[in-house]
């Protein structure tokens, strides 16, 4: 066990000092989701009703739930580049605790997705957003985020050691997650969707997402989805973290 | 896990297959390599090189047969094996958004070493591969020969007491070949047990103190690199011919002392001989006789190629610029 942490620190650091070394990876993590804010809140808010809250206010928790789900992306793509360089190679090969190469990565992302979700949230307030919530419902707003986060994190980890390119690990989670987050209530509420979707969006853990983190941001009724986004998020990390240190157990992908 | 018996072979493998869904991989091979020398596993692409270096450092594991590296087996005993073996790779397998020293230190504290000691210990490691000078750089800014020589050197990191080395020379400049085998000839005088997987017969011939053929997953001979020469058939007197058309002519008169028929090709004729002793004076006094003309005229011990050739019945290929070993 002391092995694992150690081993996770290990590779961590790693993942964490290379960062400022690849500014693209940055500027992926903060002019992008940007982009989509102003996009959303100027070219399409206007025409989207959410009846007594503000599209800004119901924006912000929704596109930082998007935004928070991809972060996990730099893990596929890395983890990738890893089993091609043959870096999975030597890691395999040495004494280390098994689950650290992931763990390490995954532990790596918690950081960037913090940075890239504070980035967002001021973003929000230069337009408009306002908390409406004690602080501690705001601090607990971050967790909830970043443990969404994390669970994300592992899913794209397994994606990036079952794809064969970077390129397919890319297409791989967008094709998977993309339409998730917006068959949600992340830009538009669910009530204006045709019934199958909506139907869809009501059970969608995107849904809970997003409409945990308003009830922790802007007060809006919580309805016990707070605990159903812990569950969730728990529940994903449960069933992909195994998933994933297997697949890096038996033989680090093809190619 | 009980301490290996200290004179017994650096690795054992007996029986061991590995297939790949329909691809036979490895056929049943058996392996001895006594504790500090060199084996040179040789063989084309897709022979099985790298599978068997994948199982013998715990990276695949065998469909049957067993394999011990130093005493341990490389399913049961994974986990400790795994201390006492290092691995440079056929891609060189360095983060490249580290530096050199970051390199090496990440690797000796996944061994298990305090901070402070990997990073003495890369830094003794960039001094002894001439690269302190570039080791607080990135290694995207590295030419090829630097990162093999970095890749070696994390190999080393945990002083391992055997090293794989899976092609190391692939894909390198001469200049670079040659200073990378000087390198793996001092850890060998160290008394470290390498197994080098290479499709380069003079690297073999160079390094290695017994020669391993692998050809689709059998082993095919085995021996020093004289015994396998001898194999062939030692030595052969080998004529150039002023006039290519000559070469059936020429055969024919040097089959009157040939140990065995001679072969012609592209004007050369090459007669298999059992001794040295006269046989140019002998070869120029039958052409001669013949009125056949000659530019050149020479002696020669069979090459690990010619060695190649005869057991595979196929020549050992050069290796491509794109690396597809077999599936992995």
């Amino acid at each position: 066990m002391r092995r694992l942490v150690t081993d996770t620190a290990i590779i961590a650091e790693r993942n964490l000092i290379r960062l400022p070394r690849k500014p693209e990876l940055l500027i992926a993590f903060t002019v992008q989701p940007i982009m989509f804010v102003l996009l959303f809140r100027f070219v399409f808010g206007g025409a989207i009703n959410t009846g007594g809250t503000a599209y800004v206010d119901y924006l912000i928790p929704g596109i930082i739930v998007q935004n928070i789900a991809f972060g996990g992306f730099v893990t596929a793509i890395g983890l990738n580049e890893d089993v091609h360089k043959g870096l999975i190679d030597r890691f395999r090969s040495l004494p280390m605790a098994r689950p650290a190469v992931l763990a390490g990565r995954t532990v790596a992302d918690i950081v960037t997705n913090f940075l890239s979700a504070c980035v967002l949230v001021i973003t929000g307030v230069i337009i408009g957003f306002a908390f409406n919530a004690p602080v501690l419902h705001i601090v607990g707003g971050f967790a909830l985020l970043l443990l969404i986060g994390y669970a994300f994190s592992w899913v794209f980890a397994l994606v990036g050691l079952v794809a064969t390119t970077p390129e397919s690990a890319n297409s791989i989670g967008f094709l998977a997650i993309f339409p998730l987050t917006f068959i949600s209530s992340a830009f538009v509420p669910p009530a204006t969707m045709p019934p199958v979707l909506r139907a869809f969006a009501d059970v969608n853990p995107f849904t809970i997402f997003v409409d945990a983190m308003r009830a922790l941001w802007i007060g809006t009724p919580p309805r016990g989805y707070v605990w159903g986004a812990v569950v969730w998020a728990l529940v994903i990390l449960a069933v992909f973290a195994p998933l994933a240190v297997a697949r890096y157990r038996s033989a680090a992908g093809a190619g | 896990m009980s301490p290996p018996a200290e004179r017994e072979a650096a690795i054992v493998v007996r029986g061991v297959t590995k297939s790949f869904g329909d691809v036979r991989a490895l056929g049943g091979v058996d392996l001895d390599v006594p504790r500090g020398t060199v084996l040179g596993l040789l063989g084309p692409n897709g022979a099985g090189k790298t599978t068997l270096v994948r199982i013998l450092t715990t990276l695949l594991t065998p469909d049957a047969g067993t394999a011990t590296v130093v005493g341990y087996d490389v399913v049961g005993d994974a986990a400790a094996l795994r201390h006492r073996i290092g691995l440079a790779g056929q891609y060189a397998a360095v983060d490249e958004n580290l530096t050199g020293l970051e390199n090496l230190t990440m690797v000796g504290r996944l061994y298990g070493a305090p901070r402070a000691a990997a990073k003495r210990r890369g830094a003794e490691l960039l001094e002894r591969f001439d690269l302190t000078d570039a080791g607080g750089r990135v290694t995207s800014t590295y030419s090829g020969g630097m990162r093999r020589r970095l890749d070696l050197a994390a190999a080393l990191v945990a002083k391992p007491t055997v090293v794989f080395l899976d092609e190391p020379t692939t894909g390198l400049d001469p200049r670079s070949r040659l200073a990378l085998w000087e390198t793996i000839e001092a850890l060998v005088s160290e008394g470290t047990t390498v197994l080098l997987t290479t499709q380069y017969l003079d690297e073999a011939d160079r390094l290695a103190d017994s020669i391993t053929v692998i050809d689709h997953g059998q082993v095919i001979a085995s021996g020093t690199s004289d015994e396998l020469k001898d194999r062939v058939g030692g030595e052969r007197v080998e004529v150039v011919l002023e006039d290519p058309g000559d070469a059936e002519r020429a055969a024919a008169a040097l089959g009157q002392m040939a140990a065995e028929a001679p072969s012609a090709a592209d004007g050369v004729v090459s007669a298999p001989v059992r001794t040295r002793r006269g046989v140019i004076a002998e070869a120029v006094g039958l052409l001669s006789a013949e009125g056949i003309g000659m530019d050149d005229i020479n002696l020669r011990r069979p090459t690990l190629d010619d060695v190649f050739l005869s057991l595979t019945g196929h020549a050992a290929e050069e290796p491509t610029e794109t690396e597809e070993e077999e599936p992995r």
